[in-house]
């Protein structure tokens, strides 16, 4: 029994050292990235992982815990790319355009034609 | 053994720091939700870690607590800034 | 505020998600608490039918439970290799980015489905979901390959679409 949990603490450890790295990659990307896109997909993924994989780690070695720390990583695992996705649409609405190498930008049409329709709505509301 | 949490916990720290100072430094609006938000997960993880390192059950509930509610800050921020508030 | 029609089956998942939520938080002993789970539970689930519309749910099938398993490991796969992807980005002096907004058809009709996608893309390496709009995804790829929505949809969606086909068609 003791050698099972001395085991699980190892694996705790690994989990806790290797989701602290990421979680340190994320900021620095975040830190380093050239724009908002760019700086999202680096910070989203990488501390998403990051996050989970220390939660994960802390419940291999206090397994009394797990149940808890399950709802935080499944919570954590909903909730990170959809704030992201939330501010990537938010601030490409607000107008905050992407940095490009060369230019490949297939939603922006799709912007102007979402905002015509709105207009013409307002328009037809007015008369 | 508790070295290596040492460890983790500086280059969790660290990572705190640098995305700070983009939080500092970002030159729009959404550049600093976008630090807030990992800022704000670096420390779920952080406080879990410490729940771990002080033995209290209760840093998992706040690490649950603040999960939720930086979550629903981010969502409220991106929608000010589209403008839809 | 516009209002959705009552209907039971949602207003059943809902129900038992909100409980098993609670149980999470509390591990219930003392019967006081299960009763307050119950009525907490009966009253978000009443509210959050009337006044939100996602999700048609649809019944877990046996078979379908072979293909969340497979999804889940394909998606812990694309998320360490994504992981991986950003630490090189990130350590190479010089930035290896390329990035730009492509766009590909889904053929998934469920709005939950959808979000899964979405989810997933954005978990993938090197790709962010920003918009969907009706079946359309907008998605920012820090090096793009390829502008043509068929070849993108190859290369970003199939694996996950795939399965999540078989389980919402």
């Amino acid at each position: 029994m003791e050698i099972i949990q001395e085991i699980l603490k190892y694996i705790g450890l690994a989990f806790i050292v290797m989701g602290s790295i990421f979680l340190f990659l994320g900021a620095l990307g975040i830190y380093r990235m050239p724009d908002l896109y760019n700086r999202l997909q680096a910070g989203t993924k990488a501390s998403t992982l990051g996050a989970m994989s220390v939660v994960l780690g802390v419940g291999f070695i206090q397994p009394d815990w797990l149940v808890k720390l399950i709802i935080i990583i499944v919570f954590i695992g909903i909730a990170n790319p959809l704030s992201s996705h939330a501010l990537a649409r938010a601030s490409y609405r607000a107008g905050i355009k992407p940095y490009f190498k060369k230019e490949i930008d297939a939603y922006g049409k799709a912007v102007e034609k979402q905002l015509k329709k709105i207009k013409k709505k307002l328009q037809n509301l007015n008369e | 053994m508790d070295t290596i949490i040492y460890i983790a916990l500086v280059l969790i720290a660290l990572g705190s720091l640098l995305s700070f100072i983009r939080f500092i430094k970002g030159p729009t609006a959404a550049d600093r939700a976008i630090a807030l938000d990992t800022l704000s997960v670096i420390g779920i993880a952080g406080i879990v870690l410490l729940g771990y390192v002080f033995k209290r059950y209760i840093y998992v509930d706040l690490a649950l607590v603040y999960a939720v509610l930086g979550f629903v800050g981010i969502v409220v921020i991106a929608r000010f800034i589209e403008k839809a508030l | 505020m516009h209002t959705y029609k009552f209907s039971l089956k949602k207003f059943i998942y809902t129900f038992v998600i909100v409980l098993l939520v609670w149980y999470g938080f509390t591990t219930f002993v003392a019967p006081a608490e299960l009763i307050t789970g119950v009525i907490v539970s009966l009253i978000i689930a009443y509210i959050s039918v009337k006044n939100f519309n996602c999700c048609d749910p649809i019944l877990m099938m046996p078979s379908h439970i072979f293909y969340f398993i497979k999804y889940f490991f394909v998606f812990i796969g694309a998320l360490i290799k994504s992981n991986f992807d950003v630490a090189r980005r990130v350590l190479t002096p010089n930035l290896p980015i390329n990035p730009g907004i492509v766009t590909f058809n889904t053929k998934l009709t469920n709005d939950f489905a959808k979000m899964v996608l979405a989810n997933s893309i954005t978990l993938t390496p090197g790709t962010l979901t920003i918009d969907i709009i009706k079946n359309k995804f907008y998605i920012h790829w820090i090096d793009v390959t390829t502008e043509d929505p068929e070849q993108v949809y190859k290369e970003i969606a199939e694996p996950f679409e795939k399965i999540l086909l078989k389980i919402y068609n």
